[in-house]
């Protein structure tokens, strides 16, 4: 066990998987000599040589439509894309490509592929730098579409992605990048894509989050003093629809929180969900508690826009009193 | 003969004021008159002391992210000299120089990297784009400002700058293909500074030159030495008359080499030589201009040290202007989505502080407010 961040979580599940399987490979921008923009890589360029860890031009699209030839000629590539707001010039190959091929050939050509993307809002940066785009990715089918909460779930998760035989978006909120550390087992051990973690257990309501949203919940739970259950989605595509509504029919309650906007973001799918699966277990409409219909403003106000335990714990009031 | 060469070419480099301070009569005289030298000297200084602001403003907390324009003022400025004021100045994050010369107001950066959107409200009539943060995609937008400007019959262009990273970007061959096919009035302006953050310019480009990148496009390619004011002056000049004349675009890649960081959130020493560094900071092109003006007798410490004030005096202003716009209202970001905000966008506008719900409006409303 090792007490590590989010960032080294990951970069030791890297190394790991690095030396078990040589097919995996790293490719991005800035990821060898600097170790990625964030850190996430340092020390693997070093470690693993320029043929493994590779800086590539600076072209998004370039980055996953040549990921995508290596992963059917059977290497397992992990591409980064340096931030979220630069998925645009790669959405062609992400959605068109890497997650039809397998549809396409009917199983002849598949692109085990994970891309990295440092994801959301929080951290001051500049414009297109603190965007939350995964409901985007998860309405495109034949991606799947993972974002940790915490280093250790963080470590298993890669590992299941790299070994996934589909394309894996891989999120990872920078907001909590080096927020807290966490004690991560050293072994090998993996978390499996579409299953949820229960953060907390309670009876009053269910709280549905993932990302850096979940540590907003807690503190809006801690806040409110009330008896919540937090469930951590952990992957958001497919999502674990079955821990959800095992919560909602017992507590009757339900508030989903996300950073992204509100209008076709995961929560309107998830209250969807709940509304087919626990209609008559419901004591209120389900709740979200979300970014707005807006650009993501610059970071000045980001605050204003991110969900917080201000803005949670109304909409726990709300529910409750429903 | 069965194998006979189809196209033959070469790239040519213009300088005209060298590192070591030699001065090409023939291409140089008369080209800027000693006054205009003068302006570009003192404004290249003023610059290079906001970077300097800027920077300690991001380190102190009171800035975020910035990204050093030290050591290309030259490109920039160059540019926006040969230019007209109707043409469009379509750039990246590292022409301060060329937007503060056509007009752009000093604090607007500032702000932009306050992070505040305010700074991106350009100012009516001025003909410049906002920082380009996505690299590579703005080329397209110059390509289609030129159009325009065809498109209606006159002799206006666009001049779009952007670094050795983003001629990888995709977009970037297609504005170099539409706007050489259409015959487009378009300046493609490479600001080569030998890096995209920690990658050399070898992994963007293994031909000897970026410039030659025009010639697969069919357009008019030179290099320049980008730290050398006079020669960018004329290659811009020359290309503009091209795109005037004939609806030619341009490609020009511009040598030059950036002395700081990539941003403050950068540490090249973490992946750049120290000896490249220490090189070019040599071929710094404040200081081929001083050597220029003070062999005139243009110039003196004494002028030197007053301009030194002013520039401090000046940039100091901005930043107190940048500093004391009003706070944004917590609402403020809703205000411009689209000409008329639409009802659902309205409704959450209201209840921004609350959940969806709306059950309790009162609340939400007295909140919002806060
Ligand atoms: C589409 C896109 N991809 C990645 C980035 C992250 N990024 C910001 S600047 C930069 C390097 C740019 O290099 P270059 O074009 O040479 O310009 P320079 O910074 O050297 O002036 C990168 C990769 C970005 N802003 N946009
Ligand atoms: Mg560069």
């Amino acid at each position: 066990m090792a007490n590590l961040t989010l960032v080294q979580a990951i970069n030791l599940a890297l190394i790991q998987e690095m030396e078990r399987d040589d097919r995996v490979m790293i490719m991005g921008e800035d990821v060898g000599i600097n170790g990625g923009v964030f850190r996430v890589t340092e020390g693997l360029h070093k470690r693993f040589g320029a043929d493994r860890v590779v800086d590539t031009p600076l072209a998004e699209s370039g980055i996953i439509g040549t990921a995508i030839g290596l992963a059917m000629a059977g290497l397992r590539p992990i591409a980064e894309i340096q931030f979220e707001g630069f998925l645009g010039p790669a959405y062609d190959q992400i959605c068109t490509h890497a997650a039809r091929m397998r549809t396409r050939t009917r199983g002849a050509l598949t692109v085990p592929l994970v891309i990295r993307v440092p994801v959301g809002g929080g951290i001051h940066a500049p414009e297109l730098h603190s965007d939350s785009p995964e409901a985007i990715y998860t309405h495109n089918p034949g991606l799947k579409v993972v974002m940790p909460s915490s280093p250790r779930d963080a470590k298993g998760l890669l590992l299941s992605a790299i070994r996934d035989p589909d394309p894996v978006i891989f999120f990872e909120p920078k907001r909590i990048y080096r927020a807290f550390r966490e004690e991560v087992p050293e072994d090998e051990y993996t978390v499996p894509i579409g299953k949820a973690r229960m953060v907390r257990e309670g009876s009053e309501l269910t709280m549905v989050s993932w990302g850096a949203s979940v540590i907003q919940c807690m503190n809006a739970i801690e806040q409110s003093g009330r008896d919540i259950e937090l469930i951590d989605l952990r992957t958001i595509s497919p999502f674990d629809m079955e821990t959800v509504s095992e919560s909602v029919r017992r507590t009757g309650r339900a508030i989903v929180v996300h950073e992204a906007p509100l209008s076709c973001g995961l929560g309107s799918e998830i209250a969807s969900r709940i509304m087919e699966e626990c209609f008559l277990h419901l004591e209120a409409p389900v709740q979200r508690v979300t970014g707005f219909d807006t650009i993501m403003p610059y970071y000045k106000l980001e605050l204003e826009y991110l969900p917080d335990a201000a803005r949670i714990g109304q909409a726990i009031d709300e529910v409750v009193a429903y | 003969m069965p194998v006979e060469p189809v196209f033959e070419t070469r790239i040519d480099r213009v300088s005209i004021l060298d590192e070591h301070g030699r001065f090409d009569e023939e291409l140089g005289a008369g080209l800027i008159p000693d006054e205009d030298v003068i302006a570009m000297y003192r404004h290249m200084v003023t610059c290079r002391h906001l970077d300097e602001i800027a920077f300690k403003l991001q380190r102190s907390g009171r800035m975020g992210t910035y990204p050093e324009n030290r050591g290309q003022e030259a490109t920039s400025l160059g540019a926006a000299y040969a230019l007209r004021k109707e043409d469009w100045l379509v750039t990246c994050y590292r022409e301060n120089a060329g937007l503060f010369w056509r007009g752009l107001p000093m604090e607007y950066v500032l702000l932009h990297w306050m992070g505040d959107e305010r700074g991106n409200e350009i100012p009516q009539g001025l003909n410049v784009t906002p920082l380009a943060i996505p690299i590579g995609t703005q080329m397209l937008h110059a390509t289609g400002l030129g159009w325009a400007s065809k498109y209606r019959g006159e002799d206006g262009l666009a001049c779009t700058f952007f670094g050795d990273g983003a001629t990888s970007e995709g977009d970037f061959h297609e504005a170099m293909n539409f706007a050489a096919n259409l015959d487009l009035p378009v300046i493609f302006f490479c600001q080569n500074n030998s890096w995209a953050i920690s990658v050399p310019t070898r992994i963007q480009c293994s031909a000897p030159t970026i410039a030659q990148r025009g010639l697969a496009y069919g357009m008019d390619c030179i290099q320049v030495d980008g730290n050398d004011l006079f020669a960018v002056v004329k290659v811009v000049r020359d290309a503009a008359e091209r795109a005037r004349t004939n609806q030619r675009p341009t490609f020009i890649e511009a040598v030059t080499y950036r002395l700081g960081d990539h941003t403050t959130a950068d540490d090249a020493r973490r992946y750049r030589d120290e000896e490249e560094l220490e090189m070019w900071k040599l071929r710094d092109p404040l200081i081929r201009l001083r050597g220029w003006l003070d062999a005139r007798g243009l110039w003196d410490d004494s002028k030197q040290a007053a301009l030194q004030e002013d520039a401090e005096a000046q940039i100091a202003a901005a930043v107190e202007r940048a500093n004391e716009v009003e706070d944004l209202p917590p609402t403020e970001f809703f205000a411009n989505m689209y000409k008329t905000m639409p009802p659902n966008l309205q409704q959450q506008m209201r209840t921004m502080r609350t959940s969806s719900l709306g059950r309790f409006p009162e609340t939400a409303d007295q909140s919002a407010t806060t």
